[in-house]
């Protein structure tokens, strides 16, 4: 406690500054006119008596210093003092400062704007107890080149049993119709095992969890809900437990609600805005009572570990568990497709999509900043030129060399913390509007926040910026050579050579920095329009899809479309009355991965759609092995509407109908690559399981980038809607359509034929495309914008440089021009300086540019990352604008008048 | 008449039994109080008085108050503290062991 009432002590008398040293002042000067009255009253003179009294006082200024030092300040008056000194030094060259200050200001801004993405995204855990032992199981049968295939509910149970988990649970995403309310809903609906909530270990605001142990068939009749769905369709009626909802006709009863901001750990927003959650231990009604092991219907599973178990050792024990598993069921787990099971950390299934593009964000705006310092670096460097006579004046006059480097960096410290206020100023007015452009699919938006560790990331990255802009003048500072220095400032020339070199450097480097930046950016950018203008194989103008949904009771008996039949007079009901909207020239039915394109269902596997398992008729058996395709089901008029031709066969027609063979029109790439240099019409295949019947290729269409923009041929099947029926429905309907409008009068047709249907999810198709690009627009514009920035900057300092040289040289060049020499040879002298710099950091620029074009591979579509045309132009570009910054101060040059330009001296 | 410096690391002594024996002093007040108490024989460089006191401020030995002299002067007179009283016994301790090793090899045959 003594330190504590001795720092205090030592609190009030800093504060007290003033006050301190004019009591000290007063105690010493009566302390000196006591002890001169009393040699006065001895008999001396008054003039001896002083004397006296201050020989034996001794030296006062000193004893000032020493009795002040006891209190352990200096330090902190030294910075002061420097830093009282910097801001005068700002203030009296305003224009200097703003430019400093507004460069590091959008450095740090930017800087920290995309860290703070980062930091939520990447940085942060889960937001769910011990998240490192939480982790994402996915089957893969690299055999038949099929990943992430899910598992059956025999391999879940084994997965329970091996000891290797405290808890498995699979998860189920699907949708279901909320009804009851004003207006039937389509509530995101996510099917768990009883542990789901133990899993995680995330206790509802509300009510209880499932209990984990529960074992019962079929779906329990309990279900928690979100935040959201409570206050929305529930007014957030505190009462809530234990009322019961309808979900696709099934009575279940609320007994939970989640907190506020629990979301569920998935891959895309669908994912991971579940409304409601439904437990079930995957067998029983609707489920088969005796799942087959084959049967690999439960599409995804997050497991947590047993505490102390690392991911590598789980996993190590986990394809032991496989062998035993492969050995002792040969029939389920055939040899060629060599089944495995992964484990993931679970954090790496949310985030791990964007990781690259974020870092590749963080790394172009750290860059930018980087090239800001090299800028701040340059304008400091030519001030301390300017400012060397002052800089030796002060040495001369006994300034240690270690307090004027310490005064240097404190002014480019303040600098760059002024910067760097400024820029989270900026971040905090524009937080809003740059939340915006950030692409809603991106995980974890909503923890995006200016956090103590983003203020933390912006004070460091100012404090490194000051030290990295601050280091090379204070070092100059340092090295002053007196004589030399006053003699030259005499003169009235300024700046050593030494300092010249480091400013060719520094424009060396940012011009590097720059060129990697602008040729990530040139690569981004064509990737971007490669795929913008890429030919799609369908027509999405003047198409939008709206969505409806069939409800899908667990109980057969209460099913209104339990039939093939009893759905196809529905949907033929529907498509009557879609043609006879207003406007709407054509309408046909497909279910939902039969919207091209739609990036909001993407890598969700979705019950019954989406990948297909199929074997071939006709294939030997060894490698008659199921494979894997994409598929939807459509109605005859799809390929119509969306103008897909037909390139053989025969669309589908009104024959093919439930009680008909099944038909199938395939895309080019499939039959390519099953029936190469074959017709492929007439041949049959079907769905792995054993008792599915034979399906009929009876046409081919072109294809048709409805997968991903990115692949051209994508194998996909066409299942005739009316044969597979279908419970999750797109509405497409082309004309000259009033999209504002189209959602009502959608849902006024759709609920004319079954007013307990839900009717959600209009888009033109058109969005959609481009909304499937958004992720890569988003990184294209920021890295775009930043190699702006940074073209701008090394501009400025290649400017800087040049003009500073001229002016330098404005004597010789005055003497030149005198002595006869053509205008011409002097701009050519000019120029030169400044393209040698620009070629020699270009050149450096080139090396690194291929080393990061390299590392963004992933990111890139139809380009090389060595795309010589890119390389090329940007550094042509560079170049250019080198040579323009480079034009101003040659031509100012060429107007110097000898005359004048002598006289100088 | 001559002087003698007084040895280095006692002033605090100095100021600490001189401020005990006397209660409330001012800086002068300590300094020819040393003198006059030695017999004019130790003889403080009155000025480094006043670096000490700060110092013993900063440990708390002892306080500070503004109050007028007899001249009706402003003065600022020092006062011991607890702990000033407890580091005088400290300090007073180490000299007399110091003084008394000194003592016995100059006084040994």
């Amino acid at each position: 406690m003594d330190w504590l009432r001795e720092l205090a002590r030592r609190l009030r008398m800093l504060i007290h500054r003033r006050q301190f040293d004019a009591e000290l002042e007063e105690e010493m000067r009566l302390h000196l006119e006591l002890r001169q009255h009393e040699q006065l009253q001895s008999g001396m003179t008054e003039g001896d008596a002083r004397a006296a009294a201050r020989r034996r006082f001794g030296n006062t200024t000193y004893l000032k210093q020493e009795s002040h030092i006891a209190w352990g300040w200096e330090w902190f008056e030294n910075l002061a003092q420097d830093a009282r000194y910097g801001l005068r030094m700002l203030r009296k060259s305003p224009g200097f400062s703003a430019v400093a200050v507004l460069t590091i200001a959008l450095g740090i801004g930017a800087t920290t704007a995309i860290f703070s993405v980062v930091d939520a995204t990447l940085l942060h855990p889960l937001p769910y107890p011990q998240p490192e032992q939480l982790v994402s199981i996915e089957d893969d049968l690299p055999g038949v080149g099929a990943q992430d295939v899910g598992m059956s509910q025999p391999e879940w149970q084994d997965l329970q049993r091996s000891g290797i988990f405290e808890y498995v649970s699979p998860t189920w995403f699907d949708e279901n119709n909320l009804t009851g309310s004003s207006q039937p809903a389509r509530v995101r609906l996510l099917i768990v095992a009883p542990n789901y909530f133990a899993l995680l270990a995330v206790k509802p605001q509300l009510g209880r969890a499932f209990n984990p142990g529960d074992h019962s068939p079929g779906l329990t009749p309990e279900v928690l809900i979100s935040d959201g769905l409570w206050k929305r369709a529930f007014g957030g009626d505190p009462h809530i437990l234990d009322r019961s909802i309808r979900l696709d006709t099934d009575l279940y009863r609320i007994v939970g609600v989640m907190p506020q901001g629990f979301d569920a750990p998935g891959r895309i927003t669908e994912e991971r805005n579940i409304e409601v959650w439904a437990a079930t231990s995957f067998y029983g009604l609707p489920m088969s009572d005796h799942p087959p092991r084959s049967g690999r219907n439960l599409p995804t599973a997050v497991a947590r570990l047993k505490p102390g178990l690392t991911i590598a050792a789980a996993q190590s024990r986990l394809e032991a568990l496989v062998a035993a598993l492969q050995k002792e069921f040969p029939e389920d787990y055939p040899k060629p497709s060599a089944w495995t099971v992964r484990l993931l950390p679970l954090k790496e299934r949310v985030v791990g999509n964007i990781r690259q593009s974020l870092i590749l964000l963080l790394g172009a705006v750290g860059l930018v900043l980087l090239i800001g310092c090299v800028n701040v670096a340059n304008l400091l460097l030519a001030r301390a030129s300017a400012r060397g006579r002052e800089m030796a004046i002060r040495q001369a006059l006994g300034a240690a060399r270690l307090r004027l480097t310490s005064q240097l960096l404190t002014e480019s410290l303040f600098l760059s913390l002024l910067g760097g206020i400024a820029g989270l100023a900026i971040l905090f007015c524009t937080k809003g509007f740059l939340l915006r452009f950030v692409p809603d699919s991106l995980p974890r938006l909503n923890d995006i926040s200016i956090s103590w560790s983003v203020l933390l990331f912006a004070l460091g990255a100012s404090v490194v910026a000051g030290a990295i802009f601050g280091l090379a003048p204070a070092l100059h500072a340092g090295r002053v050579d007196l004589t030399h220095s006053l003699k030259e400032s005499a003169r009235g020339s300024t700046g050593s050579g030494e300092q010249a070199r480091s400013r060719r450097i520094l424009v060396v480097i940012e011009f590097a920095l720059s060129l990697v930046l602008m040729v990530a950016a040139g690569l981004l950018l064509r990737s971007f329009r490669d795929l913008v203008n890429v030919r799609l194989g369908f027509t999405p103008q003047n198409v939008m899809a709206v969505r409806t949904r069939l409800p899908f009771p667990n109980d057969p008996k209460t099913d209104t479309y339990a039939t093939p039949a009893q759905e196809a007079s529905f949907f033929r009901g529907l498509l009557r009355r879609s043609r006879a909207l207003p406007r709407v020239e054509d309408a046909a039915l497909g279910d939902t991965a039969s919207i091209p394109l739609d990036e909001s269902l993407r890598d969700l596997k979705l019950i019954a759609e989406g990948q297909f398992l199929f074997t071939v008729e006709g294939r030997d058996i060894q490698s008659d092995e199921p494979a894997v395709v994409e598929r939807s089901s459509v109605t005859p008029e799809y390929f119509h509407l969306l103008n897909m031709p037909l390139l053989r066969g025969r669309p589908f027609d009104e024959s093919d109908n439930d009680r008909a063979p099944q038909v199938a029109v395939i895309n080019e790439a499939f039959a390519r690559t099953y029936w190469p240099n074959q017709n492929p019409i007439g041949k049959r295949f079907r769905n792995a399981r054993a008792d599915s019947p034979w399906i009929t290729i009876v046409g081919i269409i072109a294809n048709a980038r409805t997968e991903s923009l990115a692949e051209a041929g994508v194998p996909k099947i066409y299942l005739d809607l009316y044969q597979t029926g279908g419970k999750r429905l797109a509405i497409f309907l082309r004309g000259h359509l009033d999209t504002a409008a189209i959602p009502d009068e959608v849902r006024e047709q759709v609920q004319s034929v079954d007013p307990a249907l839900p009717v959600f999810g209009a888009q033109a198709l058109s969005d959609t495309v481009s909304a499937s690009l958004s992720e890569r627009r988003f990184s294209m514009e920021i890295v775009a914008l930043f190699a702006l920035i940074a073209l701008l900057l090394a501009g400025l300092g290649i400017y800087g440089v040049i003009s500073y040289l001229v002016s330098e040289r404005t004597h010789e060049i005055g003497i030149r021009l005198a002595l006869g020499a053509e205008r011409r040879s002097i701009l050519q002298m000019v120029l030169g300086q400044g393209l040698g710099l620009v070629i020699v950091g270009a050149a450096v620029g080139l090396v690194g540019a291929v080393v990061v074009s390299h590392l963004m591979t992933g990111l890139l579509y139809g380009v090389r990352p060595t795309d010589p045309l890119t390389f090329v132009v940007v550094a042509l570009l560079l170049i250019g604008v080198a040579l323009l910054a480079c034009y101003i101060p040659a031509r100012r040059a060429l107007r110097v008048d000898p005359l004048v330009a002598l006289r100088y001296e | 008449m001559h002087r003698d410096e007084i040895p280095p690391g006692t002033l605090y002594l100095l100021i600490l039994k001189t401020l005990a024996r006397s209660g409330e002093m001012h800086g002068y007040e300590i300094a020819n109080s040393i003198q006059r108490i030695s017999d004019d024989i130790l003889q403080v460089e009155e000025g480094s008085l006043y670096p000490a006191l700060q110092r013993m401020l900063v440990k708390g030995w002892v306080t500070a108050k503004w109050g007028t002299t007899a001249g009706n002067r402003r003065a600022r007179y020092y006062q011991l503290t607890a702990a000033g009283r407890k580091q005088l016994n400290v300090e007073m301790s180490q000299f007399e062991r110091v003084i008394g090793a000194i003592t016995r090899v100059i006084e040994a045959v």
